[in-house]
């Protein structure tokens, strides 16, 4: 320090007016990493939350796999022939842009015949069957490949498919047609209704409005009528906590949790719902 | 490429990850000659250059051409799906055409950093769009197809005439933190196995919305466009997105580049006005040349408005042996 350099040399000390400009510069960079790595951490508060559980696409890896591995690219979306399968939007956080089934709106009803959305997955968040070093839950994999009603004379009647994605629970006894031994008989959810499933006696690679299909039936037994899994879900003849006996559709071990029961309840609001992510329990 | 040109394809690199452009040390003998000469050039004759520069009609050819090319191919994405012709199947971070995948660079990091399990079809979707902006220019992606980087366009000019009302200043920010950026996006996702950037990555959110309808997370992508408006020019494109980075990356090693010519130049300094990434262009300054043609650095998204506005005809795209070989 004590050596005088040259002016040609030595730099001049920056001006106060630099310094100054470059530590508001400094600052703003502060405000700006701030800003986008705040907006990025918000999308960790609905894993905080846990809001809301959604129904995954068929064939979808476990919640944590899914969102790591799901490009969000929407191909899912694009082969769906009934549209089943939308894209979460902000509230999501992370998982904003993911694809997810409401099947009280519009449930996966398998018209595809061959489960279309895992075969467009370009990542592999869909999948047939799991990749050797991912665990599979115990009660997650299917007992045997669903049989599809649909296709069921077809020389390969079953879906490949070997998880389920949720399983049907009767949340409403009290209101459902079937136990109180009542029919129904009109359009199932309104005129209004959006929903679509392929009905085979109409067409079979065409599916409709369900709205354009009414039902005249002397006991409600629509779920199990349109379920389209083989086995899945029967009336049966149970015993009422009084000790008398009535009927109640009950859910077995074959469901795969594709929420055409749920879509086609005609109480409002459904008698039975899908469970997402749940494992079967015997 | 001689050692000059060596040395500034290596500082172009650096300059790309953040550092300020420099003087250079060494200037090519050729070029040092032309720059003495061009302190010699006539004053007069030189402002009535820029005179005629200024009221002659503004070209937008390479401007239009790139819209168009940004619009029809994200149309291209919306009407695949709406119509469902199936050319271009799926969004910007990964889609099919007509049945072969190409998957965004940056989208696949996010996800094979995070599921830490790669299938073939992600390898095949990214060989494809790697070699695919390999070829096209790296990024070139940024400027020609990026949704967010045209509505940030149309942001900026509503920016520089608040600027130019003096209702506003640019706030510029340290270019490192888009470095800083992709390597804090790169371990989120490593450490917490979610694809965190893709939550809020504007192309991916934009892309989304032009095909499968708009939603709430539109609202971050107004947040940006009303930041960038009224506090920093284009500030996500320049300081903060990795995607930037990543296909700048791919553009180091590209053929297709804008090339600066020395001799021609009159250094009046509009390319630089109107480069979204001025800090390419620090060798159009009055002795910053170091060779008489210098190929411009990897971050130049050769978005072509430098060529437009050029009025020598300084600045042309050119691909690297081509001209060589015709």
């Amino acid at each position: 320090m004590s050596e005088p350099k040259s002016p040609d040399t030595a730099k001049p000390p920056p001006s106060r007016e630099r310094m100054q400009q470059a530590r508001r510069r400094w600052l703003r960079t502060i405000l700006l990493t701030g800003g986008v790595m705040g907006a990025a951490m918000s999308g960790f508060l609905p894993l905080v939350y846990a809001r809301t559980k959604r129904l995954r696409p068929p064939g979808a890896l476990d919640e944590k796999d899914f969102l790591s591995s799901c490009i969000k690219c929407g191909q899912c979306v694009q082969v769906c022939p009934v549209q089943a399968i939308k894209l979460a939007d902000l509230v999501d956080g992370l998982g904003v842009g993911a694809p997810y089934i409401d099947a009280r709106e519009q449930a996966c009803d398998f018209s595809c015949d061959a489960v279309q959305c895992i075969l467009a997955c370009p990542t592999g968040s869909l999948v047939y069957k799991k990749p050797a070093f991912l665990r599979v839950r115990k009660g997650a994999k299917l007992a045997a490949a669903p049989i599809l009603k649909a296709k069921e004379k077809d020389p390969e009647p079953t879906l490949n498919l070997s998880e389920r994605i949720g399983v049907a629970r009767l949340t409403r006894p009290e209101a459902c047609l079937a136990i109180q031994g009542k029919g129904f008989k009109g359009q199932v959810r309104g005129a209004s209704f959006k929903g679509r499933m392929r009905y085979m006696e109409v067409d079979r690679w065409k599916p409709i409005g369900i709205s354009e299909h009414p039902y005249d039936v002397a006991e409600c037994d629509l779920c199990v009528r349109e379920c389209p899994v083989k086995g899945a879900i029967s009336i049966e003849t149970v015993f009422a906590p009084d000790g008398s006996k009535r009927k109640s559709p009950v859910v077995h071990e074959p469901c795969v949790g594709c929420g055409v029961c749920e879509m086609i309840c005609p109480v409002e609001p459904t008698c039975i719902v899908i469970d997402a992510r749940e494992v079967w329990n015997t | 490429m001689n050692s000059i040109l060596r040395r500034r394809f290596f500082d172009q690199i650096a300059v790309m990850f953040g550092r300020e452009a420099k003087k250079p040390e060494v200037i090519s003998e050729r070029a040092q000659q032309i720059h003495v000469l061009k302190r010699a050039t006539n004053k007069e004759r030189l402002q009535a250059a820029i005179v005629a520069h200024e009221n002659a009609k503004k070209v937008h050819k390479w401007r239009n051409r790139r819209w168009a090319v940004l619009i029809a191919s994200n149309l291209l994405f919306t009407f695949s799906f709406w119509f469902d012709i199936q050319i271009l199947e799926g969004a910007l971070t990964a889609s099919r055409f007509v049945g072969f995948h190409l998957i965004d660079l940056n989208s696949a990091l996010q996800v094979m950093l995070a599921h830490k399990h790669i299938i073939v079809n992600l390898v095949i979707g990214t060989g494809t769009v790697f070699v695919l902006w390999l070829v096209l220019g790296g990024r070139s992606f940024c400027s020609w197809v990026c949704p967010y980087h045209l509505v940030a366009e149309w942001a900026e000019y509503i920016h520089l005439y608040l600027v130019k009302k003096k209702l506003v200043t640019d706030q510029n920010i340290d270019r490192r933190l888009r470095t800083l950026s992709w390597i804090v996006f790169a371990v989120l996702a490593a450490a917490t196995g979610y694809t965190v950037f893709e939550a809020i990555s504007p192309t991916g959110i934009l892309s989304r919305a032009l095909i499968y309808g708009p939603g709430l997370a539109l609202l971050w992508v107004l947040a940006l466009l009303v930041f960038e408006v009224f506090f920093s020019r284009r500030a996500w494109c320049r300081y903060a997105c990795p995607i930037g980075l990543t296909y700048g990356v791919v553009g180091i090693f590209s053929p297709v580049r804008v090339k600066y010519k020395l001799d021609s130049c009159f250094h009046e300094g509009d390319c630089r006005k109107v480069c979204l990434v001025p800090h390419v262009l620090d060798t159009v300054i009055k002795g910053r040349a170091v060779d008489t043609e210098i190929p411009i650095g990897p971050d130049c998204t050769r978005c072509g408005l430098c060529v437009d506005t050029c009025p020598t005809g300084s600045l042309t795209f050119d691909v690297k042996g081509l001209s060589k070989l015709l």
